[in-house]
């Protein structure tokens, strides 16, 4: 078939099965935007900015555990769009993000709208590419799907020069990927398995760490039947709320700096780790010389150079998690005896008696954590749940009853304000029959808000809840513990009204100050099922607990702070 | 920190992006690349690329396990058994002394190579120590330009 560059891009999405593509127009890509609006093969959603064209697209691929994709121009559109290409690395979202670039004749010479693209993505991407040809599409287009959803995934950029889009050159897509630098280690070393498994069954306090990897290796049915017929405790890093029943008595909860007591206990007490899909973030491990140091470690993860990267593994296991825990768990059914680990259970629920996740409630204003149990206990399993990035963030991450893997979509790695609202679009597109709720921060919401506009065309009615506490609370929280009360440019106390704001833009909003206002106004954002704020005033003081301040050891936890 | 230099081999895909690829790798941690060579491996699609750095152990480990993350990365050697040699060459004014120069380069396994109306050069081809040496002893001839390749090294 004999097509031109711009048709490519249409016929490899099509022949991926792409249902929607997340992007904005420009003058390099306009091309193929000219393709798209002859097509209907996909959807393509016009979001408000570059950044949220990503944010939706990791969202989207989170929710629905397929490749999300992006299309954006260039200079300006992919500069705006990095934020969101970085974000997708550091949580291992697949991704295929698509731009314009200015024609091969003109690169180099500061053209209008010209960046050197792949110069800027090398660093936060899988893989980039540079299209020199049209004939060359077809090829890379396939390469870079293929290398988003295997292995760890990633998100791959492919940079489109506008004279390329005109090019015409045979289209093929039946080739087969054949990458001969690029083989992923799946299954995982069978000798290392059985020794392992050994460790496991010689165990006392053994303790699963359950990580991101577990999920998007669709993993957690395994984790769960794994831990059942052990019955090993687990714990679970943020990026893997959800892989075990928040009412498992098996699940600990959340560890690191804002994880559960007992999650951080029973990693500094425990004699054997068993890492799956995780990467020991510094969020998570605290002070590495005290990390977990009366125990041995099984580290499973794909990637090997995650493995030993800043904890020594006494058991290194590269493979996908769901590959390796398939040859485990007839082996552990053979060895492991279940009823060995009772007095660590006992142990474990001793430290949950002794601090669970808690908070005070204080006089009428709302506490923002009970807002996030609240959602839980009217929406449980019928929402998904992003979140922005600060308080709000932890709070839902420690707080909301999760019941199953992809139902949590949040910035971990990057931390990325703004990711909340796009993202929680594109969750919504991914699965139309559950509410999406976007818990977020009255800073966060305001850095993606245009996307108001996209939600509302596309009737993809997102429910933002605000915890409204005037203030950048996480860096507020800081300053007060850390930096003697000064609070430097963390006050906001000026806002804009964000129900007339979300009305203006054809949403719905309302103010709440009280739990009967904040019930009645999900209940009606629900039921209308139309875009919505609910903008929810909360204590504004008050702070996430338990924590480990940065660079302390798990085992010594801030348990409550008091004012000075 | 434990500090050592490493010598690294890359067999990397010959295409645009590779080589700035592994160099980010160095830049972006901050890490001087003490000498690299590339070159075509003959009759292959692939190029071998020698690194020498020195730093941390464990910094080193890092960048060599991202090394083999890259994409278009075939194959990563760190070298322990290794036959390392390098190359130089020195521009000297054709007014020194033609046979104590042609001895000292031989010495280091190397020779006058060109003589034009007013200077010489000398290459020599030796261990990386060795041709450190040699640049040290042919400073009294009062070379004009020096030039060095970096290492390149095989596994015995």
């Amino acid at each position: 078939m004999q097509i031109s560059g711009a048709q490519m891009v249409i016929e490899a999405l099509a022949a991926e099965e792409v249902e929607v593509v997340f992007g904005y127009p420009g003058g390099a890509i306009m091309n193929v935007y000219d393709e798209i609006y002859k097509q209907n093969a996909f959807q393509h959603i016009l979001t408000r900015h570059e950044q949220a064209a990503v944010h939706a697209a990791e969202g989207y691929a989170k929710t629905s555990g397929k490749v999300g994709v992006a299309m954006i121009t260039s200079g300006p559109g992919f500069t705006n769009a990095i934020t969101g290409i970085a974000d997708a690395y550091m949580d291992s979202i697949p991704l295929v993000v698509i731009s314009g670039q200015v024609p091969m004749s003109l690169i180099g010479t500061d053209a209008f709208q010209e960046v050197d693209a792949v110069g800027i993505s090398r660093s936060c991407t899988k893989h980039n590419y540079l299209v020199t040809h049209a004939s060359d599409l077809p090829r890379i287009l396939k390469e870079a799907f293929y290398l988003a959803r295997t292995g760890r995934p990633g998100p791959v950029h492919v940079d489109i020069p506008k004279d390329v889009t005109a090019q015409i050159a045979t289209f093929d897509y039946s080739k087969e990927v054949d990458l001969e630098t690029y083989k992923p280690t799946v299954k995982g070393n069978m000798r290392q398995i059985k020794k392992a498994v050994e460790a496991i069954a010689s165990a006392k306090r053994p303790l699963l760490y359950l990580g991101g990897g577990v999920v998007s290796s669709g993993a957690s049915d395994l984790v769960r039947q794994f831990s059942t017929m052990t019955q090993i405790p687990a714990v679970e890093t943020f990026m893997a709320r959800g892989t075990l029943h928040h009412a498992d008595p098996l699940l600990i909860s959340m560890l690191g700096m804002h994880g559960s007591y007992a999650a951080n206990m029973a990693m500094s007490e425990t004699d054997l780790v068993i890492a799956l899909g995780a990467r020991f973030d510094d969020r998570v491990t605290g002070k590495l010389s005290e990390f977990a140091k009366n125990a041995q470690i099984i580290h499973v993860d794909i990637d090997p150079a995650s493995v030993s990267k800043l904890v020594n593994a006494h058991f290194p296991i590269v493979g996908d998690v769901k590959n390796v825990l398939e040859a485990m768990i007839p082996l552990a059914a053979e060895q492991v005896d279940p009823l060995r680990h009772q007095l660590w259970l006992k142990t474990i629920a001793n430290f949950n008696k002794l601090h669970p996740l808690s908070y005070k409630e204080e006089g009428d204003r709302l506490k923002p954590q009970w807002v996030v149990q609240r959602i839980g206990e009217l929406l449980g399993d019928d929402a998904n749940i992003s979140t922005d990035v600060g308080q709000h963030q932890m709070w839902t991450a420690q707080f909301y009853p999760f019941s199953r893997p992809r139902q949590w979509s949040s910035s971990g790695g990057l931390g990325t304000m703004g990711y909340g609202f796009p993202a929680a679009i594109g969750t919504k597109r991914a699965d139309m029959n559950r509410v999406s709720i976007n818990i977020t921060g009255d800073g966060s919401i305001l850095m993606n808000i245009q996307e108001l506009m996209t939600a509302v065309e596309y009737k993809l009615p997102v429910i933002n809840v605000i915890l409204n506490n005037n203030f950048l609370g996480m860096v507020r929280q800081w300053q007060t513990m850390f930096y003697d009360k000064r609070h430097s440019e963390t006050d906001l106390s000026i806002q804009p009204d964000f129900v007339k704001l979300s009305e203006s833009f054809g949403g719905i909003g309302y103010r709440v100050t009280t739990k009967e206002e904040f019930d009645a106004a999900l209940k009606d954002a629900v039921e209308k099922n139309v875009v919505a704020i609910i903008d929810v005033v909360v204590a504004r003081f008050e702070n996430v607990l338990p924590m480990v301040p940065a660079g302390g050891s798990l085992f010594n936890m801030m348990l409550e702070y008091k004012d000075k | 920190m434990e500090q050592a230099r490493r010598v690294i081999s890359v067999i990397v895909l010959n295409e645009a992006s590779a080589l700035s690829r592994i160099v980010g790798l160095f830049s972006g941690r901050g890490y001087n690349i003490e000498s690299l060579t590339v070159a075509p491996i003959p009759e292959s699609k692939y190029s071998r690329i020698t690194i020498v750095t020195a730093g941390s152990i464990k910094v080193v480990e890092q960048i060599i396990k991202q090394l083999h993350k890259l994409i278009p990365v075939l194959r990563v050697y760190e070298h322990a058994d290794l036959v390392e040699k390098e190359m130089a060459m020195v521009k000297i004014p054709l007014n020194e002394s033609l046979g104590d120069i042609e001895a000292l380069a031989h010495a280091y396994n190397g020779k006058i190579v060109n003589v034009s109306s007013d200077t010489m050069i000398v290459m020599v081809a030796d261990e990386p120590m060795r041709v450190g040496h040699f640049l040290e002893a042919i400073k009294r001839f009062h070379p004009k330009e020096i030039v060095r390749s970096g290492s390149v090294a095989l596994e015995r």
